[in-house]
């Protein structure tokens, strides 16, 4: 098996015959693609229009999130995404979840204390950080700018509801949930 | 889409003009801009949003490391956004408290930071 097939198994088990497969190299400016697939098949599959921005916000984040772990760590390897309406509830009806998947394949890039949700829990946010690191001079590229991952995971955890971020050996996801109204 | 870039200066103050996507991509460009008006002595910025279509943590990232960077010379970065969405994602990362944020370049320009 190659490593794009690879990549692919790793969220191949969530597919279905309705889902929406991205491929593709780690370079930014893929990222406004997958974006404008998301919000494409999200409003097809019935989210509401006022989640919309979300959807496009949040997979933006996480393909930019593995975009950035992948030029780390294994530049020839392609972040993929799975987009798909999903029946959640098991009603055997209909699909009542829009649910985006972006896979990494980068091990061990799980946040840590001090990121997302964890950071929201003891009451800090990005901004704390950033307020007190603006009193001070600045610095070279790398750190003077908040650090990009930790942002886009606070972006991320304030914003999706249903959110689900995993790393094991193989590599790692961030898994994105919203209620379809009408399939 | 592209980012757009326009600058000028007013009542002391150095206009940014930013339209367009700040996302990943086009970040760096805007990164670019602040760094070469602080090399230029700029110090006391504004930054209008109103017309970002697009705004996600890297362009956070950068508005936060051209913040610093003014501040290192006692100067001052104001933005100018009156867009929901955009403003939801200062407020998620409770970056309001760290930027002054103006309805209007008018009143930005006035402001005393």
């Amino acid at each position: 098996m190659d490593a794009q097939s690879s990549a692919v198994g790793t969220v191949a088990k969530t597919e279905s015959a309705t889902a929406v497969l991205l491929r593709f190299t780690p370079q930014p400016e893929h990222v406004r693609t997958a974006r404008l697939v998301a919000v494409a098949h999200a409003r097809r599959v019935g989210v509401e229009a006022g989640l919309l921005d979300e959807v496009r916000l949040a997979v933006g984040e996480a393909c930019s999130r593995a975009v950035g772990l992948h030029q780390r760590h294994c530049p020839g390897e392609p972040v993929v995404v799975v987009l798909d309406a999903v029946d959640e509830s098991d009603s055997g009806l209909v699909a009542d979840r829009f649910v985006v998947t972006v896979a990494d394949k980068v091990s061990g890039a799980v946040p840590g204390q001090r990121d997302g949700a964890a950071a929201a829990d003891d009451g800090e946010t990005a901004a704390e950080a950033a307020g007190t690191e603006a009193t001070g001079a600045a610095q070279d590229d790398d750190e003077e700018d908040l650090d990009d991952a930790e942002m886009g995971l606070a972006v991320l955890t304030g914003l999706v509801d249903d959110l689900d971020i995993t790393s094991g050996p193989d590599g790692g996801s961030v898994r994105m949930g919203w209620p379809v109204k009408d399939f | 889409m592209d980012l757009k870039l326009e600058t000028r200066d007013e009542n002391g103050r150095t206009i940014v003009k930013v339209g367009g996507e700040i996302d990943v991509y086009t970040a760096p460009k805007l990164r670019e801009q602040l760094v070469e008006l602080v090399g230029a002595g700029k110090y006391h910025l504004i930054v209008d949003m109103e017309d970002v279509d697009f705004l996600d943590s890297t362009g956070l990232g950068v508005l936060v490391g051209g913040l610093k960077r003014v501040r290192a010379h006692d100067g001052s970065l104001r933005l100018v956004c009156t867009q929901e969405r955009i403003l939801k994602i200062f407020r998620i990362t409770g970056l309001t408290k760290v930027f002054p944020i103006s309805d209007s370049v008018e009143q930005a320009v006035t402001a005393v930071d």
